[in-house]
């Protein structure tokens, strides 16, 4: 992509909705017809992202009694009851695990991730959000940006076993890698290529050249490892390829302040300032094209956050803390797991804060939403909570509760990858291995 | 049931010890750590099993060392590092898994960067660039081809071969040509150098071994390689690429010779400590949180000083003083900062700095076991933890490992425990005893954790806990013992604890996890160290002059690994 014209793109959408979301989000089709693009859902980018918080729900708090569209908003999920209609709610979907061994906090959340449930961390192929991103994320600065707001310093985002793509966990160096050096803003007039970037990309020209020989002299698991090399210096390339044309405008667009330097670590309060701030710079990422693809684990797993002075976390409270007999759960865990339904609508808020065209930037973004384990007490895999928000450009439908009656969650994994355009009939295996969507959310 | 055979070390089996145990131990079954054989036959090296040949990735401290070494300690380095892969225990096995992510490569290019301007800059060029252009502002051909073999050789760790000279020379020509001037096409040329896969990425290559037909062998630059990692965690010096030039490598001499230079270089602490960095898993410390309300002397200050008393002690006794390894575990020598002191609540002299101190005979602390940095890192962020405390002493020292609990247990019996008044870790934790699920692990790990309570989460010492007094009585491996000295001394004794370093600090060095045709070498490596009284540079010793660390296996067929790129053929499995 060398010109930005409007004849390119319209080039572009014309080769099919690949070719035509690789392009960045232009207004002058908004100026002309805004609304009809928006309504096809086809020609705004779209964007996929996965939100994760740890340690599962209290389920009579969380699954609404009754299914289809006009359930009544369980007492947990009323921080999300604004995007009521551009929300879809699975309960009762299992990671099957067809005798693997269940590791606490991993293999339930990789299984639904990966289609396929690993006894530890090892996975057997790379999660949906790569292979999402694999379609929708080529073309812009960063194939994807992986967030983490409890400081700790993972990601469940993997290309592959012992692959995975760190999560950024400051806010500060959140910003200082999307809107610092490097970064075209988008309305700044005048533009002109830096030489110095020309140069940059020479140089890389010439670590490529070398590729062929070097994969030769491999074998089998290191040429895949050096494949994977050369794809990371392909967005380095395409950084600088970026940077040597102007930058599409921008509708709404403001250069983002840089964010004071602030705590990090698990105390549950500075994880909110923390996951709010960065999903408030990654929504203007999103919005200016940096990226389409993205990662939020709220809380790990196993979930390290805490209330501060108190000498438990939310996961040593899941084992540890006696059920209250008077309202059958644990209600500190209840604390924990209402918490992070209001972190979600923080994370949803970022997003549809932002206008884009007719809607906002959450109509654009599908987004699933999801834990690890249902109960976290017994680490069970079966009924982890999951939630589609925003339709992805119209790709998928929303506003109604599903019940899953212990279908595989892959189904739900499959639905989603279709819906960005994955080329994929079937997902999973063993017990997981489905070529069933889920209706409701795809035709 | 006896694990392992009389008078047979068998490091694979031991870490394999697996849920089987724990539950044999639930019924209440002993076992016994065997001593290495003492009439053992393997004082020479047994025939190598080698292994393949390898594409390591530098670690973060070996990125810094390199670049300290090629150029100057003061170099910038501008980027941030993904966190390394830990396989197995150590990240240097992980080094040959995984891949690179594009954060990564995107951040090597920063600190490529970074280190090109400064190396390239007006103030520092005379140093760096080994010739003089004839113009700054023109294209010199002759000080190009010098500057890119020089520092080809010593990025690379090879020479270049002639096409990638070329190559290099030609960016330099083309960023000359394009901003005028000669240094800024030295600047980014180097920047080509320092992303290119040769150097992030130790690529081991063989060649036809002349002393037996049909075998293969590392080629000289490779073993040079190898030696300079493993001996001073930074890429070969010049001395050491004019011996693999020389192909002085190949002979058990000019082998010899290098090795013993390089163990007498201060390099030496270099690679000590990176070493004990990686096993001790101090990486951990990055997102290691205490609770400030709770623990409000344990500040960032502090949480960095004690992983570096930890280090400090190690290298001095293990490199600078040649001391024995199992002294670590109960000597009282240390090191302390101002901060520390507090933690400690033991006064020091110097402001700014180290001073060398001694752990008072009665603050029940000996040995690298009772520091805030172990203390601490194997806590909660609001409490101690008994558990972590003695799985990660297993883990880490014992080469076990201990299995991950179960995902079905009803912890109901242990929750009415937790919230009692007066409540002790010992009394939380017997309650697992009572079920046989949690006990078989527990009884590996808490008996040893136990005798440590008199340490909090952060590391420092209290008498009580929620105004009960400590017991601080356990046992290792059936031997009762009290409190933390009781602990070292038992580490001491045990003879799992050199063994198990043998057998780190062995895949350390090559970088991947051992087979069991190597548990022979193994035996014989442990015998070596016990033979050298335990001194860790002697046992590095044996390892940099045995046949099997450079041997090279026929390549063994992996099975592909499951990515991207094999998704995208259709073997996802």
């Amino acid at each position: 992509m060398t010109q930005l014209s409007r004849r390119t793109i319209l080039r572009g959408m014309m080769n099919g909705a690949k070719v035509g979301m690789a392009l960045p989000f232009l207004d002058i089709f908004l100026d002309v017809n805004g609304e009809a693009l928006a309504a096809t859902g086809q020609r705004l980018p779209v964007r996929f992202g996965t939100w994760i918080w740890g340690c599962g729900f209290i389920p009579e708090r969380w699954i609404p009694t009754s299914e289809g569209a006009d359930y009544t908003m369980p007492p947990d999920l009323e921080p999300l009851a604004p995007y009521r209609k551009q929300m879809a709610i699975f309960s009762g979907f299992d990671v099957k695990l067809d005798g693997v061994a269940n590791k606490p906090h991993q293999t339930g959340n990789l299984g639904l991730r990966t289609g396929i449930p690993v006894p530890g961390e090892t996975v057997h192929a790379p999660t949906f959000d790569v292979l999402i991103g694999e379609v929708i994320g080529q073309g812009t600065r960063f194939r994807s940006l992986e967030l983490s707001a409890s400081g700790i310093e993972r990601s469940y985002s993997f290309r592959g076993a012992g692959s995975p793509n760190p999560s950024e966990v400051s806010p500060v160096a959140l910003y200082q890698r999307i809107f610092g050096e490097g970064f075209q803003d988008p309305n700044a007039a005048g533009f002109k290529p830096d030489p110095r970037t020309m140069v940059r990309r020479s140089v890389l020209s010439a670590v490529t050249d070398d590729r062929q020989r070097i994969m030769k002299s491999l074998g089998a698991a290191d040429r895949q490892r050096m494949d994977e090399y050369f794809t990371a210096v392909r967005q380095l390339e395409q950084q600088l390829d970026l940077q040597l044309e102007p930058p599409a405008k921008v509708d709404n667009f403001t250069m983002p302040k840089a964010p004071d330097k602030t705590v990090i670590d698990a105390d549950v309060e500075h994880v909110m300032v923390n996951h709010k701030l960065m999903a408030g710079l990654l929504a203007q990422a999103l919005a200016c094209n940096q990226t389409r693809v993205f990662n939020m684990l709220f809380s790990d797993t196993a979930s390290n956050l805490r209330r501060s002075a108190s000498s438990d976390t939310h996961h040593t409270l899941t084992h540890e803390e006696p059920i209250n007999p008077k309202l059958g759960y644990q209600e500190q865990v209840a604390w924990f797991a209402a918490k992070s339904m209001v972190a979600c609508r923080d994370f949803v808020d970022a997003l549809a804060g932002i206008k884009e065209g007719a809607g906002t930037l959450l109509d654009n973004t599908l987004l699933v939403a999801h834990s690890d384990c249902s109960i976290a007490k017994a680490h069970a895999v079966e009924g982890i909570p999951m939630m589609v928000i925003g339709s992805g450009g119209g790709r998928v439908r929303t506003g109604y509760h599903k019940a899953g009656r212990a279908d595989a969650a892959s189904r739900i994994g499959l639905s989603v990858q279709q819906a960005m355009g994955v080329q994929v009939e079937k997902w999973g295996t063993g017990s997981m291995d489905t070529n069933r969507t889920v209706t409701e959310l795809v035709a | 049931m006896r694990l392992m055979t009389a008078g047979k070390f068998k490091p694979s089996a031991l870490r394999k010890i697996g849920l089987g145990l724990c539950l044999a131990l639930a019924g209440g079954i002993g076992w016994a750590q065997q001593a290495p054989s003492a009439d053992s036959s393997l004082t020479v090296e047994p025939k190598p099993a080698g292994g393949p040949l390898l594409m390591r990735r530098l670690t973060e401290s070996q990125y810094r060392a390199t670049i300290a070494d090629v150029f100057a300690p003061d170099v910038p380095i501008a980027g941030r590092f993904e966190r390394g892969l830990r396989e197995d225990g150590l990240i240097a096995v992980g080094t040959s898994h995984g891949s690179m992510s594009a954060f990564s490569v995107e951040q090597y290019d920063v600190s490529a960067r970074s280190v090109a301007a400064d190396v390239t800059s007006e103030k520092r060029r005379a140093r760096f660039v080994p010739c003089q252009p004839k113009s700054a502002t023109a294209f010199d051909k002759t000080c190009a081809d010098q500057f890119v073999t020089d520092y080809g050789l010593k990025l690379f760790r090879r020479p270049l071969s002639s096409q990638e000279r070329d190559r290099f020379v030609q960016v330099a020509k083309a960023g000359q040509q394009k901003l005028g001037s000669f240094y800024e096409g030295l600047e980014y040329t180097l920047i080509g150098m320092l992303d290119s896969p040769q150097f992030l990425l130790r690529l081991e290559r063989s060649e036809p071994d002349p002393a037996q037909s049909g075998a293969l062998r590392l080629d000289g630059w490779s073993k040079a390689v190898r030696l300079s990692y493993f001996l001073t965690n930074s890429t070969p010096d010049a001395e050491l690429l004019r011996a693999a030039a020389q192909g002085e490598l190949h002979t058990d001499e000019g082998l010899a010779r290098q090795v013993d230079r390089l163990l007498a270089t201060p390099q030496l602490e270099g690679a000590v400590r990176a070493f004990f960095w990686d096993m001790l898993q101090f990486d951990g410390f990055s997102d290691l949180f205490k609770d400030p309300a709770i623990y409000p002397g344990y500040t960032s200050a502090v949480a960095k000083d004690a992983q570096e008393q930890t280090l400090r002690t190690i290298v001095t006794h293990l490199a600078r003083e040649k001391g024995d390894y199992r002294d670590l575990f109960t000597t009282r020598q240390t090191w302390l900062s101002r901060p520390l002191g507090v933690l400690y609540r033991l006064p020091v002299v110097v402001r700014n700095g180290w001073e060398r101190a001694e752990y008072p005979a009665d603050s029940e602390r000996a040995g690298i076991l009772t520091d805030v940095s172990l203390l601490a890192l194997h806590s909660h962020p609001g409490r101690s933890s008994p558990t972590l405390r003695g799985k990660s002493l297993r883990e880490i020292f014992l080469c076990e490992k201990v299995p991950d609990p179960p995902a079905n247990v009803n912890f109901s019996i242990v929750q009415d425990a937790v919230f009692k008044p007066g409540s002790t870790a010992r009394l939380r934790l017997a309650e697992h005893s009572g079920n046989p699920v949690c006990a078989g692990c527990h009884k590996l790990t808490d008996p040893i954790g136990l005798t440590l309570e008199n340490f909090d989460g952060a590391g420092s010492f209290r008498a009580k806990e929620n105004g009960a007094e400590i017991d601080v009585s356990g046992s290792l491996e059936g031997k009762d013992l009290v409190g933390a000295e009781g602990l070292g001394q038992a580490m001491h004794d045990n003879p799992s604890v050199p063994s198990c370093l043998a057998e780190k600090l062995y895949r350390s060095a090559i970088g991947r996890d051992i087979s069991t045709s190597e548990e022979p070498f193994l035996e014989y490596l442990v015998g070596r160290f016990e033979s050298e009284r335990f001194r860790v540079p002697a046992l590095m010793r044996s390892i940099a002059l045995s046949r099997s660390f450079y041997f090279v296996s026929m390549p063994i067929k992996t099975a592909p690994q499951h990515t991207v790129a094999a998704a995208k053929k259709g073997e996802r499995s």
